[in-house]
Formats: structure tokens, C-alpha cells, sequence
């Protein structure tokens, strides 16, 4: 750790859309997820596809974190299944978990290491090659080419929230979930994160995203699920977000 | 990519950053020098030592430093919960605990580095007598110990009282390792030394170990699961 690698640039996501063998659709049936006594989840049903970005909304508590821990394997379903492609989830799944990037609300950054150590750190976990041009490449994606080798303990939440992204999408994943990915950033950067998941809906990448920020979400995500509750329920129409999110609210749920 | 691999990975990652932080190491190391001060003051009497308890106190120390080193090497992975980027990471669980545990017993040694002739000074135990078996049981204890604790360090992680419960967890399991410390460094120290004693009591820490780290190995993935 700590050496300056000086590779050439190679092109980002590289074989991201190319593999034979990724999955298609993640597929949620009647997924539950209770804590004690309570229903964090409760019979959540949700299909999505390749190319496809999902947002998640919902106030707070309503299970859009838990949704996301649970698609990304670290939380086990008290019921129900989930699909990735056509094979569920097995217990110990490696390679699954290669295949899928988070982005969670505390930012999986070592304070004591620089930009460049963390992601060298995580790149090497995931067997990223060539390691040395992915992480230039992920250090110029988050504008942070300048503070490469400075301690991430002395970034701002924005600086880190850059380096937070490019960490979880340094290997390619298939599946990309995001909590509240616009948390910190200011608007250049929040216009280039936009641009960022544009691009990963055109690599064949299912993104989901838990988002308050209805304003970055509007015209970006292809569809919306409500959560309440721990029910989920997918919000139709048109216009903007917000409005179709509060419209979703003022319902009664059953 | 292969267990010893990502371990080697990992426990140089939480080598840098104490490298860097310096917290562990000085902390535990000033506990377990203060441990042994208080041994000291308690038991010279006009600058002679009682016999015999040289090796009780240093693992006294030992065990007592370790614990708050086992249980603030997972606290940092708490921080912005690396611990779940670990565990989201498409490696063996198995190399993740492998390398929390090559992390500590490296901080371990180091503190073993400075304990052990400290205790020595102090109590006039006699290091040079037979300092490969000395060392043996050293390396062996410590293995049993953080090896065992490393296990119970990760699964509190997110308990609220885990400074409470990692010694009572701990510190019951952890007996046969300590008695078997004890004894053998004992055994080495004593004034008719036994040395065929402390070589079994150096088979049976090998033992312990073999079941402790096994069955850590085992059981780390299933636990670490939720």
C-alpha cells in the first residue's frame, strides 16, 4: 500500500455488459424481513431488469435499507426468495457477491488510509485487474486525482461520498444499489453522478437507489417503488417524482 | 483469490493503519506495562521478589492487554461499517477472520516484545534459561487466546455491551490456554526448573490451539452471516 502507480488509463467498466454468465433480473417473491417483532419487510414482491434504474423511496423507517442489505446478501430474507437471474442466493455465494456493488449510507472508507489505499484495498478483495489503471480511473471518475494519497479521514463528506461510489463500482457490478447516493455531493458533482448511472442503465447494470433527493431522481430512474412500512408498492404515472410520491402517500395501503 | 491471500491482505491493511494511528499499540502497551507496575508494587518487598510469580503476572497482563486490543481492532471496523464491506466482499469469510488474527497477534508480539523483559527485570524471572521452549509458549498461548477472542470480538461487534461481554466470554473458554501459559512458563521460571513439564504443557497449548482456531474457522462464516 501507499505506492504511486503510475499505469496507463484503461477504459472503465470494461466487460461489464460482456459476460456470458450475468443475470438478466433480480427478482424479489414475498420477501420478508422481521427484527423481533418487527416487520422491517413484509411480503415484498419486485422484479427488476438489466438496464434498468429503480428508485426507492419511502420515509424514514420504511424498509428501503433493509430492502437493499437484503438484495445484497449481508441480511437473510425471514421469508420468501430472491431470483438473481434464474439461481437464488446461496449461502457463502462468492461469486455472486462479485457481481454486486453498494453504495450504503456509511460510506465503507478507511479514515486511516488514502483515497488511492482504499481503493487498492477493496480491489484487490474483489480481484480487479489491471488494479493499478481501475483505480487511476476510479481516482479521476471521483475528481480526486489532486488528493489521491491524502488520508480519507481529512476529505469532506462529498469528497468522500465520490470515493464512496467509485469503491463500489470499481469492479463492475452487475447489480448496483445506492442509499441515498446524492447524500454530500455538491450539484457539479450530483451532475456527474447522474451521468455516472446513465451510463451504468447503457452497460446493462440493474441499479436500484434509495433517494430522498426527488429532484436528481426526476428523469433519471425508470420506475419508482414506494415503501411504507415495510410494504412496497410501485408508483405509476407521470409527472414529476415528488408529486407522484406524495400522491402514493396520501393513499390508504393495504 | 486464495484464504492466505486475502488474509495477508487484510491484516496488512489493519497493520497500516495502526502504523499510522499508533492507537492500539500504545494503549495496550501502556496498560499492560501498568498491570505489571501494580504486580510489581503489590508483591516486592524491599527489593525481593516472591517466587513463583513471574509467569502468573505475565499473562495477567498479557490477557488483560489483549482483550482491549481484540476488542478495539473490531471497534474500528465499526467505523463507517468496513466490517460489512468485508463481509460484502466476494472472499472466504474464513480469510477475513484469518486476517483480523494475523493483525492482532503481530500486536501482540510486539507487546510480548516489551511485557516479557519487563517481567523479567522485575521479578528476576530467568529468560535466558530456556528462551526457544519460553518463546513456544509465548507464540502458543498468544494463537489460543486471540484466536479465540478475534471469534468472540466479531460476533459482539454490534452488541451494545460488547466491553462487558467480550471478557465474560472470553476469559471462561479461554481457561485451558491460560492454565497451560501459566503452568509451562512456570515450569521454566521455577528455581528446579522442569522443562519436560513445560514441553507438555506446550503440547497441550498446540492442541487447544488446533481445536480454538479450527473451530473459529468453522464457525466464523455462520455467525458473521446476519
Amino acid at each position: 500500500m501507499g505506492r504511486r502507480h503510475r499505469a496507463a488509463p484503461v477504459p472503465r467498466r470494461v466487460a461489464v455488459s460482456g459476460r456470458s454468465d450475468e443475470f438478466q433480473s433480480i427478482e424479489l417473491r414475498d420477501v420478508s424481513r422481521h427484527f423481533g417483532r418487527r416487520r422491517a419487510l413484509s411480503k415484498i414482491s419486485l422484479t427488476c431488469r438489466a438496464g434498468e434504474i429503480v428508485g426507492l423511496v419511502g420515509p424514514n423507517g420504511a424498509g428501503k435499507s433493509t430492502l437493499l442489505s437484503v438484495l445484497s446478501t449481508l441480511t437473510h430474507p425471514t421469508a420468501g426468495s430472491i431470483l438473481y437471474g434464474d439461481a437464488p442466493a446461496a449461502g457463502g455465494d462468492e461469486v455472486l457477491r462479485s457481481r454486486i456493488g453498494v453504495l450504503g449510507h456509511d460510506l465503507f472508507l478507511y479514515g486511516d488510509l488514502t483515497a488511492r489505499e482504499n481503493l487498492e484495498f477493496f480491489g484487490t478483495l474483489y480481484g480487479v485487474t489491471p488494479l493499478a489503471g481501475r483505480v487511476d480511473a476510479a481516482l479521476r471518475a471521483a475528481h480526486l486525482e489532486d488528493r489521491a494519497d491524502d488520508r480519507v479521514s481529512s476529505f469532506s463528506r462529498g469528497m468522500r461520498q465520490r470515493l464512496a461510489l467509485e469503491r463500489a463500482l470499481l469492479h463492475g457490478p452487475r447489480l448496483v444499489l445506492l442509499d441515498e447516493p446524492f447524500t454530500g455531493l455538491d450539484e457539479a458533482s450530483a451532475c456527474r453522478l447522474i451521468d455516472r448511472l446513465r451510463t451504468l442503465r447503457s452497460t446493462g447494470a440493474i441499479v436500484l437507489m434509495a433517494t430522498h433527493d426527488f429532484e436528481h431522481a426526476d428523469g433519471l430512474v425508470d420506475r419508482m417503488v414506494c415503501l411504507r412500512d415495510g410494504k412496497a408498492r410501485e408508483i405509476g404515472g407521470t409527472g414529476h417524482v415528488r408529486d407522484r410520491y406524495r400522491a402514493a402517500m396520501a393513499e390508504a395501503w393495504t | 483469490m486464495n484464504v492466505l491471500r486475502v488474509a495477508w491482505v487484510i491484516a496488512r491493511k489493519d497493520l497500516v493503519v495502526e502504523m499510522r494511528s499508533r492507537e492500539l499499540a500504545y494503549t495496550t502497551l501502556f496498560f499492560a506495562v501498568a498491570c505489571v507496575l501494580v504486580f510489581a508494587f503489590a508483591f516486592i518487598r524491599q527489593g525481593r521478589t516472591p517466587e513463583d510469580v513471574a509467569a502468573g503476572i505475565l499473562w495477567v497482563a498479557l490477557a488483560f492487554s489483549g482483550t482491549m486490543a481484540l476488542g478495539r481492532a473490531f471497534e474500528r471496523e465499526r467505523h463507517a461499517e468496513t466490517l460489512r464491506a468485508l463481509l460484502l466482499a466476494p472472499v472466504e469469510r474464513a480469510s477475513i477472520y484469518l486476517g483480523k488474527l494475523a493483525g492482532l497477534l503481530v500486536l501482540m508480539a510486539a507487546v510480548e516484545a516489551v511485557i516479557v523483559p519487563l517481567v523479567a527485570v522485575l521479578f528476576d524471572a530467568p529468560l535466558w534459561r530456556a528462551p526457544g521452549l519460553l518463546i513456544a509458549l509465548l507464540a502458543a498461548g498468544t494463537v489460543g487466546f486471540a484466536g479465540v477472542g478475534t471469534l468472540f470480538a466479531a460476533m459482539l461487534v454490534r452488541a451494545h455491551s460488547r466491553d462487558v461481554l467480550l471478557p465474560i466470554l472470553l476469559y471462561p473458554i479461554t481457561v485451558p490456554v491460560m492454565i497451560a501459559g501459566v503452568r509451562g512458563t512456570a515450569a521454566i521460571f521455577a528455581v528446579e526448573p522442569n522443562f519436560d513439564a513445560a514441553r507438555a504443557w506446550l503440547s497441550m497449548l498446540v492442541f487447544f490451539d488446533a481445536i480454538f482456531v479450527t473451530m473459529a474457522l468453522w464457525v466464523f462464516a455462520p455467525v458473521m452471516n446476519e
